[in-house]
């Protein structure tokens, strides 16, 4: 409970967000907890999750004794994300304000970059 | 006035190569400012050395003569004082603004565009997933940022990845990096030979936003694995439609930020005796550029008052 603590309310409810998306199944607070890194209180996330709830961002069913989240897709929602990338793609090749995480790979850049993260010690965990 | 008035239209044809070497030897932030600021500044010169002769060119004309109370007769006979050349910088610096007008109104109408689809789907804290099986991230510029995900790139990455990636997104809106972009994009508009600047300010930005994400998950490797893992899914999946890629023998700007963070190379090279040589012909090129503004400003003045009678 030390370094999470001190981030600021919104960073929590997008890492529980991100971990919610990313699980592709209804997760209970206790799995949420386990799945993100840092420690975090079971009763932080709860209440994270609780507010999410409230806001609409997430649905939830019973799981036994505990609730089970999961994050609503509103139909407009996925329109939204449609012609978002309707529009980017119109911009894709110019060079645009939004700075992407990645850009775009050639096929040797795909294989260097293969080589490149099978070298690391840490293995790949299998997904 | 005549080497001064060209002198800062063709400094960037030296001061880019160097700069682009220099940003190279710096750490990421140091050549992200480094190379922003020096296209700012030789735009920026570049730019008053267009209104100059242009001015210059414009006193040649009788009207604007009489209307400035000068008599051309007096003004001196320098090729920067002509027509010809006074009309072609005219013509540049229209262009110039044009073109810089048409990139401050596409960026903004990018942002709100993509700020109104945002805003339709809900987020949490400063995280908006969109419900996509690509994956694609970005940051979007605005007050207060977002970072923009989709549900393929969550999906593809772990939760330690996932907090590098969101890490490097709010390090891209906490240090507005997007104002800097539009810098140099602006700065092209107004120096073609500019242009050439924005590319490794763009790949300086993202080691930047790298390096923030480095401290803030305090894991090299898990950062270097987010933005590898990222990049193979998001070719993999791509989120929309996507062209496919050009074949290039060189490699692109994310393996070099993978090894750059794996600490196997691209990262910064060279002595402190090499960096100072080529900071300081750097320096030399944009002091000079300056320098010549402000001498050409001072020449023109100096004739317009002669030109003027004044005793």
């Amino acid at each position: 409970m030390t370094e999470s603590i001190r981030r600021p309310a919104g960073e929590l409810e997008a890492a529980v967000l991100s971990a919610l998306w990313a699980a592709e199944r209804p997760l209970t607070p206790a799995e949420v907890q386990q799945v993100l890194p840092g420690v975090l209180a079971r009763t932080t996330v709860a209440t994270i999750l609780a507010r999410l709830h409230d806001k609409g961002t997430v649905s939830r069913t019973r799981a036994g004794r505990a609730y089970a989240y999961s994050p609503v897709v509103e139909d407009h929602a996925a329109l939204a994300a449609h012609r978002m990338h309707t529009e980017l793609d119109k911009e894709r090749d110019r060079p645009g304000v939004l700075a992407r995480f990645v850009s775009r790979l050639t096929s040797d850049d795909e294989e260097l970059l293969r080589d490149l993260l099978a070298q690391p010690v840490v293995p790949e965990e299998p997904r | 006035m005549i080497w001064a008035v060209w002198a800062p239209l063709l400094a960037p044809l030296a001061a880019v190569p160097v700069a682009r070497r220099l940003a190279g030897l710096l750490p990421p932030r140091a050549a992200a400012l480094l190379l922003a600021g020096c296209a700012a500044a030789l735009a920026a010169f570049s730019g008053v050395s267009l209104v100059l002769l242009t001015v210059a060119g414009l006193l040649k004309l009788p009207f604007v003569a009489e209307l400035g109370h000068v008599r051309t007769a007096l003004l001196p006979h320098d090729p920067a004082f002509g027509m010809p050349l006074g009309a072609a910088a005219a013509a540049l610096a229209l262009a110039g603004t044009a073109a810089a007008l048409r990139t401050l109104l596409g960026h903004g109408r990018q942002v709100l565009r993509a700020r109104a689809e945002v805003a339709r789907v809900a987020g949490a804290g400063d995280l908006t997933v969109l419900p996509d099986p690509g994956a694609d991230a970005y940051a979007l510029p605005g007050r207060p940022g977002r970072v923009v995900v989709t549900a393929g790139m969550l999906r593809s990455l772990d939760a330690e990845e996932r907090a590098a990636l969101l890490a490097h997104e709010r390090a891209h809106l906490a240090g507005r990096h997007h104002l800097l972009l539009l810098a140099a994009d602006l700065a092209g508009c107004v120096h073609p030979v500019l242009r050439a600047l924005r590319e490794p300010l763009a790949y300086q930005l993202e080691r930047w936003a790298d390096e923030a994400a480095v401290s803030a998950v305090g894991d090299r490797q898990v950062v270097a694995r987010a933005v590898g893992r990222a990049a193979l899914a998001a070719s993999a999946a791509p989120a929309g439609r996507r062209p496919a890629p050009a074949l290039s023998a060189v490699a692109g700007p994310v393996p070099r930020r993978v090894s750059a963070l794996l600490g196997a190379s691209g990262g910064p090279q060279g002595g402190v005796w090499a960096r100072h040589a080529v900071a300081l012909s750097l320096g030399v090129c944009v002091l000079l550029s300056g320098a010549a503004v402000v001498d050409a400003t001072g020449d023109l003045h100096a004739s317009v008052e002669t030109a003027q009678g004044a005793p």
